[in-house]
This record gives C-alpha cells, sequence and structure tokens, in this order.
C-alpha cells in the first residue's frame, strides 16, 4: 500500500464494502421479521429460527468453499478449465483469508458477496415456511447459498465471466444472479413440497392465509428496501483508474463500475433505484387494487426487474421497466398458484424469480448493443444472450437442483414435517421449551394470584 | 516466541503479510472447521428427527391441536 493515493483509495474501498456489508444486514432482518410476520402463531419460533440459522450455516460454507468457486469457475466447466491461479488466493487455507497487512479488500469483498448469499438462501426460506423441516431447508440453503448462486456469479456476475464474454449477458445489480436464481430454487422446492394445510379448496380455489401481524411484515419489507440500498452500492467498484481495469478505456479518468468493470457512477443508480421502486409501487397498487402486501412487494419487485439494467437505464426508463414487471408479475403468480397448485407463501418465486427473469429480457432490448465489459472482444448486450442467461439463472441453477434435491429429501422423508406437527405448529414441536416455559410461568403467576391476592369488593 | 510470528511492531508494514496466530497450520484448521460445520448438520438432523417423532405422537391430543389451529 505504497504512495498516498495508492493507500487512500484502497482503505476507501474497504471501508466502502464494510459499509454496504452493514447495510446489507438489514436485508437479513426484514427478511426475518417478514417470515415471522406472515407465519402463524404457533410457528413463529421455528420460522425464525430457520431463517437465522441460514445465515451462520451460509457463511463458514461460503468461507470453505463458495469463495473459491467464484474465482475459480468463470469458464469452467464449458469452455476452459478451473482457473488455479485466481481460486488460490480464496481458498479457506489461504494466507489472504484471514488479518493480513498486505491485503486489505479479500475479506470486505467476501463479505459483500456472502451476503447476497444470505440473500439467495433467505428468498428459498420465506417460500416454504409452516411445513418444511429445518434440517431440509438448511441443506438448501447451503447449496443455493454456497454453490449455485455463486457458480451463476462466477459464470455471469464475473468480469471473466463466459457468459459475459460470449453472451454478452448483463446483469449489473442481480436481477438474474440472485433473484432470478433463488426464485427458481423456491420454485423447483415448494413444488415438491407441496402446499400447507388449507391452502387449496377441495375444488382447487386457493385461499388467502393471512399474516398474522401486518405491522411486521410492513417493517419487514422496508428494513429490505433499506438494505438493497447497501447491495446496490456492494454491486458497484467504488473508484478504479482506466489502467487498473487495464481494458479499452483510454485516458486517465477514474470512474466507478459495475461488477464487470465497465463505467456507472453511484449517482446514476441511485437516480435508477428510487424510480424503479416507484414504478413498482405504483403499477402494484394499481394491479393488485391497493392489495397492500402486494403493493409493499411490488415496490421491491420493480426494483428487481429494473436492477440488471439499472447501471445504464434512463430512470424513466428504470421506472417504466419496473411497473411493466411487476404487471407481468402479479399476473404470472396467480394463474401458476391456480394452475399447478403451488403455495409460495410470501410470494418469494413471483417478487425474485420471475421479477428477475423479466428484467433480464427487458434488458436485452433496451440495452440492445450495449458493451457487457470494457474489455474487447466480448458480446455486446443482446436480448438472445439475456433470455439464455435468464434460462441458466431460473431453470438451469435454480429449479432443477432444487427439484432433484428436494425429490431426493422427499423420498427418504425429510422433506417436509408430520402432518399432525403441521397442525398443532413448529413451536410445540422443535422449539417446545419455549412453549412450555410459558405455559410453566404462566401457570405460576395464576397460582401466585389465587394464593396471594384477593379480588376487590 | 509469538503465536503470530511477530514479537514487537518494529518492522517495515510492506514487509508484513498475515498476522494470525498459527500460520501454517491453515489446512488443519479448515479440517477443524468442516468437521464441525459437517458434525452440526449431523447433530441437528438427529434433534430434529426425535423431536417430530415425539411431537407426532403428542399430537394425537386432539383439544390441545383444536387450541392451536384457533390460535392462528
Amino acid at each position: 500500500m505504497d504512495g498516498n493515493l495508492n493507500a487512500l483509495t484502497t482503505v476507501f474501498t474497504e471501508f466502502y464494502y464494510w459499509v454496504t456489508v452493514v447495510f446489507m444486514f438489514l436485508i437479513h432482518v426484514g427478511f426475518c421479521m417478514y417470515e415471522v410476520g406472515a407465519s402463524r402463531r404457533r410457528n413463529h419460533m421455528h420460522t425464525l429460527m430457520k431463517n437465522v440459522m441460514v445465515i451462520p450455516l451460509v457463511t463458514v460454507t461460503f468461507f470453505f468453499f463458495g469463495w473459491w468457486i467464484y474465482w475459480a469457475f468463470p469458464m469452467f466447466p464449458f469452455f476452459g478449465g478451473l482457473d488455479h491461479e485466481m481460486g488460490a488466493g480464496n481458498l479457506p487455507w489461504a494466507e489472504t483469508m484471514g488479518p493480513n497487512a498486505a491485503d486489505r479488500i479479500t475479506g470486505v469483498f467476501w463479505a459483500a458477496f456472502l451476503l447476497f448469499s444470505w440473500t439467495a438462501a433467505s428468498i428459498v426460506s420465506g417460500a416454504v415456511i409452516e411445513r418444511i423441516r429445518s434440517s431440509a431447508l438448511w441443506v438448501h440453503a447451503v447449496l443455493i447459498g454456497s454453490v449455485w448462486w455463486i457458480i451463476d456469479a462466477a459464470w455471469g456476475w464475473h468480469y471473466d465471466g463466459w457468459m459475459v464474454k460470449f453472451l454478452g449477458y448483463h446483469d449489473a445489480y442481480a436481477s438474474g444472479v440472485i433473484h432470478a436464481i433463488a426464485g427458481g430454487y423456491a420454485l423447483g422446492v415448494i413444488y415438491v413440497l407441496g402446499p400447507r394445510i388449507g391452502k387449496f379448496a377441495a375444488d382447487g380455489t386457493p385461499r388467502d392465509i393471512p399474516p398474522h401481524n401486518p405491522w411486521m411484515l410492513t417493517i419487514g419489507i422496508f428494513l429490505i428496501y433499506t438494505g438493497f440500498w447497501g447491495f446496490y452500492a456492494a454491486c458497484n467498484v467504488p473508484a478504479i483508474s482506466p489502467e487498473a481495469i487495464g481494458g479499452q478505456i483510454t485516458g486517465t479518468t477514474w470512474t466507478a463500475t459495475n461488477i464487470y468493470l465497465a463505467p456507472t457512477s453511484l449517482s446514476g443508480i441511485t437516480f435508477n433505484f428510487l424510480m424503479s421502486m416507484s414504478g413498482g409501487l405504483m403499477a402494484a397498487y394499481l394491479v393488485s387494487r391497493g392489495d397492500a402486501f402486494w403493493t409493499f412487494s411490488g415496490g421491491l419487485a420493480g426494483v428487481i426487474t429494473a436492477s440488471a439494467g439499472n447501471d445504464l437505464y434512463h430512470p424513466i426508463q428504470a421506472m417504466l421497466v419496473a411497473a411493466v414487471g411487476v404487471v407481468i408479475i402479479y399476473r404470472l403468480h396467480h394463474w401458476v398458484e391456480r394452475r399447478f397448485k403451488l403455495d409460495d407463501a410470501v410470494g418469494a418465486v413471483a417478487v425474485h424469480g420471475y421479477a428477475g427473469v423479466v428484467g433480464l429480457i427487458i434488458a436485452g432490448f433496451v440495452l440492445w448493443g450495449a458493451p457487457s465489459s470494457p474489455f474487447e472482444g466480448y458480446a455486446t448486450v443482446n436480448p438472445l444472450g439475456q433470455l439464455i442467461g435468464a434460462m441458466i439463472m431460473f431453470f438451469g441453477l435454480g429449479f432443477l437442483p432444487a427439484l432433484a434435491v428436494s425429490k431426493i429429501q422427499a423420498a427418504l422423508g425429510v422433506l417436509r414435517i408430520p402432518e399432525e406437527v403441521e397442525l398443532e405448529g413448529l413451536d410445540f414441536a422443535e422449539h417446545h421449551a419455549y412453549e412450555d416455559a410459558k405455559e410453566a410461568i404462566i401457570e405460576a403467576d395464576k397460582a401466585h394470584l389465587a394464593s396471594k391476592l384477593t379480588p376487590a369488593e | 516466541m509469538s503465536t503470530i510470528g511477530y514479537e514487537s511492531w518494529a518492522v517495515d508494514l510492506a514487509d508484513v503479510g498475515p498476522i494470525y496466530p498459527f500460520q501454517g497450520s491453515e489446512m488443519i484448521m479448515v479440517a477443524i472447521g468442516v468437521a464441525f460445520w459437517i458434525g452440526w448438520h449431523r447433530i441437528q438432523f438427529q434433534r430434529e428427527d426425535e423431536h417430530l417423532k415425539r411431537a407426532s405422537k403428542r399430537a394425537l391430543d386432539h383439544e390441545k391441536v383444536q387450541k392451536s389451529v384457533e390460535r392462528y
């Protein structure tokens, strides 16, 4: 870190990513609140524990192998071997994977990616509440959080990824690499898992299972919005010189870049984040006829739809892309629910999966011909590349692996909780100590009241 | 002797690399870490299975289940 400018840039970048990680923690807080608010009283503790334990399990596995996958897999297995040179510094036993005076970036960059991993796993967690075994969900959390999403990031969210190079795949703020894959994965799990008891009437009509606490959901979604600011910032490289990029950019003007090292600005994406959120909220309010929860989720879905191109869109384009996406995903959600009798408890497949897919495809048209990378020889952004990319994310790396693993779990009888436990509630089954303690202290208080106090005359 | 390899900071930081204890034993630490992770899954899986089996039997008490369902 010799030289003042170098030192300043390094420390600024280190601090920048660190701040994004703190912000992104709020996404997980929001998901926890949203899930607990959506669950019924008899499943609170289980729902909470299920999502909280995603944090350590994805963290340790992302340390053990997830982070290495990102650096080793950009061309593997279709267009080359593992990149051992780049992977070496990111193996769990590498000297850079710990306090090291010669390296100030690996830890914060690892953490920024890790928080994306939590998000991917948490998206799946929401769809399956009130009937999945925790052990089953946690296997899925490790797989989506530390394997599948990070493979897609290596392929399509890396300056050297084959999808970027050969397909012109462009997904600046992760419409596909986080949301489409996580939504597709959730769909694969719920397809095998089945709906909650009572979700569908005898004639197949879906029933709404209202949240037990609407206010908790509201605060949860607003915390997710807040964390999303950190998510957006974390997708950028904050300040880099053309020389350091080493691509085709000429001159000496420093810039912020997207993950592909192509120019953008924090200012530009701030316009687009807010305008796409607004477009999503407005469209969702109209299409759902003012349903509060679809409106809130619509804001999120709007951002997710526009995210693929939000580094380059004009703010009004971002708003319109978001609005169009939200109308499509709302209709698609209800059609899929009726047609396939799927119970997506929090609308995760729609808000993340369908919105991600729609956003990628729209970006292919709106950004048609734009450079996907500052490096020479890369395909430009195009609709076909985006469509293929969307299918890889949603089906190839999301839906299919989830379907396969869930089918194995179901065959072994370790996917779903027993029916009688589902009715009684998981808090009595797995977290009985909490409920038993509550019951015991209430009885003790009643006994005390009866023995010490007399009712007022 | 120092577990981190430095007994004082009278050094040129340009020459300093890792500063965590027991450098050189990273592979062993990873092996222990992976065993802890896999072991955790195994213990949790077994306990959850036992809990659910016990809970299934207890849930045959229809009055209790009824109460739980009505609590929403």
